[in-house]
């Protein structure tokens, strides 16, 4: 069949163009702009090449901090997938029980980032802090503000106590999903606990788990508000994640052609690991 | 391999009962013999699946007791039951190979390897999946993901009862009748006791030897396919098999005669009680005809469907169809029906009157 050419319907994505240039396109620019630029005010540009991001990329500062947020990310990701997975798990499939664990569940999610932060300061105070108090009375010496084991261990608390119900939600929906006949043929044919939960729950929870991991993943690679309220990045630059590093670096420093090289390799290394989980994971997928 | 006895089985899923419409099953009683291959034929929602899932140890019942060989096994788990189940949809495990789909049931018992390799390849053998069994199971179509659920059930030689729910809901129109023979042909090769749910009169009639027929969580009637196409023991066996099904009109019972429309009728059975809330006469589209005297009725419509015609009719009663042969004349506007007095029954309350 001959298909109709009419060039008349791009007109309909002029609306959708203006809205994703005024929010993505046109912020993204001025990055850009600034990248290759140096700038000492009133308007006044100097073409600086790939000056910035050869700078960048050889910076001792840079690395730390991007080893710094890997680490990060990669201790959040192993704890809070399989906590997630086990809290879903254990919660009650029907009954009362069920509406109570998901609002008790999703509270933590409701609570916005900086009061997560402010909240958790609080709490982990060492002298009128419940947990810091309570810690320092069970004889540990603890204090988040001062060591840096204590500001890892507060911070990944934290991002765990905020963020593993996102876990939790989605695999619960996962297993919901699963049809009561496949525990059943289990039961029958003599599949231990472990078995179901290899063989029929993993595999049944593959699809929402990589969903998961990579908005778990997008989203600790990018933390900024509740480590920069609780700890500010200390002590040092112990807890400075990337993008506390690049506010220091664009609005402390106002080294803004730096900084914004850093954002650009930051977005990049953001999406190139998205898309290269996100095609592994449905390649598999594909050749089942 | 096993005699399966249910004795005055009831369930119900709610914690108290008040009245009969809170049991899923009512005082069900059956045989089935060692071997066997029986149908549970009814509606959706008579309660078919539970039965099954009471024999299979995924429900315990409410009331009364299951027995494996005259041994009552009512406690014990699926596993210990030792028996096989193919669900409605194929259950398969995605991430394995048919081969270790197959090989799932007995690694679980923690037979040998070898043993496990010989039964794979033997049961594969039956079931033409032989020449897929490296592949990944979740790659397969809907009738050979369904053989795998049955291959799992076949590959343990000691499974004390095969029970399959509604097994080929899923599976298309002509692999049916392949999948249905094959089952048969299965039956007959191993010779194991099979118990085939379904709400298909034909997957019933042409797989079991028996078929049970439950209405509302009870038992209407046990019996061959050609009992209960014959002698419907109540009425909604007799609408439910045969298509179109039994026509079930009101009569009356004065003394010993049974009266329909307005006059005596002949039936098969000798009334000897007249104490029912209901009382109607049955009779099989198939045992009526076209006479020049008898129940006046007026002709609606006739369909042709190929093998025979199908006309509807109208009598002051109700309607009534009949099955006539294809190269029959049918007489339009108002004509006379005549029932086959050794297929034609009276019920009353629903059930055949003795």
């Amino acid at each position: 069949m001959n298909k109709t050419v009419n060039q008349k319907a791009w007109f309909f994505v002029i609306p959708v163009f203006v809205l994703v240039a005024f929010n993505a396109i046109i912020p993204l620019m001025t990055v850009v702009n600034y990248a290759f630029q140096e700038t000492f005010g009133n308007n006044v540009f100097m073409w600086e090449g790939t000056r910035w991001f050869k700078q960048i990329m050889l910076s001792e500062r840079f690395h730390a901090s991007l080893g710094r947020q890997f680490l990060f990310t990669f201790i959040i990701l192993f704890i809070q997938i399989p906590l997630g997975i086990a809290i879903a798990l254990t919660m009650p499939k029907e009954g009362i029980g069920v509406p109570v664990c998901l609002v008790l569940m999703s509270m933590p999610l409701l609570i916005p980032w900086n009061v997560v932060g402010a909240m958790w300061n609080i709490f982990a105070l060492p002298d009128i802090g419940f947990l810091g108090h309570s810690l320092n009375a069970l004889g540990f010496d603890y204090n988040f503000t001062q060591q840096i084991g204590d500001a890892w261990f507060t911070t990944i608390l934290m991002d765990v106590w905020h963020w593993t119900s996102l876990v939790v939600l989605l695999s619960y929906a996962g297993l919901r999903s699963i049809q009561p006949a496949y525990y059943q043929a289990a039961e029958i044919d003599g599949a231990s606990r472990w078995a179901i939960f290899t063989k029929i729950e993993l595999p049944k929870m593959k699809k929402v788990l990589t969903i998961a991991i990579l908005l778990r993943f997008m989203d600790s690679f990018m933390i900024y508000t509740e480590p920069f309220v609780l700890t500010g990045g200390g002590p040092g630059n112990a807890t400075a994640f990337l993008s506390i590093d690049l506010v220091k670096m664009a609005l402390g420093q106002f080294d803004l052609g730096p900084a914004a090289a850093m954002s650009l390799i930051y977005f990049f290394i953001v999406l190139l690991v998205c898309w290269v989980f996100y095609t592994l994971m449905m390649r598999n997928e594909e050749k089942s | 391999m096993a005699k399966v006895t249910l004795k005055g089985l009831s369930h119900s899923y709610l914690k108290t009962q008040s009245s009969d419409a809170d049991w899923a099953i009512r005082g069900v009683d059956i045989d089935w013999n060692d071997g066997g291959a029986y149908a549970l034929l009814g509606p959706s929602g008579c309660g078919k699946t539970t039965l099954l899932n009471i024999i299979s140890g995924l429900i315990t019942p409410t009331k009364g007791d299951i027995l494996f060989d005259d041994k009552v096994i009512s406690g014990l788990s699926p596993v210990e039951r030792n028996i096989a189940q193919i669900f409605q949809f194929p259950v398969i495990y995605d991430t394995m190979t048919v081969y270790d789909n197959l090989a799932f049931p007995l690694r679980n018992r923690k037979v040998p390897e070898e043993e496990i390799k010989v039964k794979v390849h033997e049961i594969a053998e039956m079931l033409e999946l032989s020449s897929t069994l490296n592949n990944r199971a979740s790659g397969l179509t809907a009738d050979g993901k369904q053989k795998i659920s049955l291959g799992r059930g076949l590959v343990r030689s000691d499974v004390n009862a095969i029970m399959f729910d509604e097994p080929l809901t899923v599976i298309d129109p002509h692999l049916k009748w392949i999948l249905r023979s094959k089952l048969k042909e299965l039956h007959q090769k191993i010779n194991r006791t099979m118990i085939y749910v379904t709400h298909d009169q034909t997957e019933a009639l042409t797989f079991a030897d028996q078929v049970v027929v439950m209405h509302e969580g009870q038992i209407v009637q046990t019996g061959t396919p050609v009992d209960l196409f014959e002698k419907p023991k109540h009425t909604f066996v007799g609408y439910f098999i045969g298509s179109p099904g039994m026509n079930v009109l009101p009569c009356q019972i004065k003394g010993n005669d049974v009266i329909f429309n307005g006059k005596k009728i002949e039936t098969h059975q000798q009334i000897k009680k007249s104490n029912f809330n209901k009382t109607e006469v049955g009779v099989r589209p198939e045992f009526i005809s076209f006479s020049n005297e008898g129940i006046p009725v007026k002709v609606l419509s006739v369909s042709n469907t190929g093998r025979h015609k199908i006309v509807d009719t109208e009598s002051e009663t109700g309607k009534i169809k009949i099955i006539a042969k294809s190269n029959e004349d049918i007489p339009s506007g108002s004509a006379f029906l005549k029932f086959k007095k050794e297929y034609t029954y009276t019920y009353g309350d629903s059930w055949i009157i003795e």
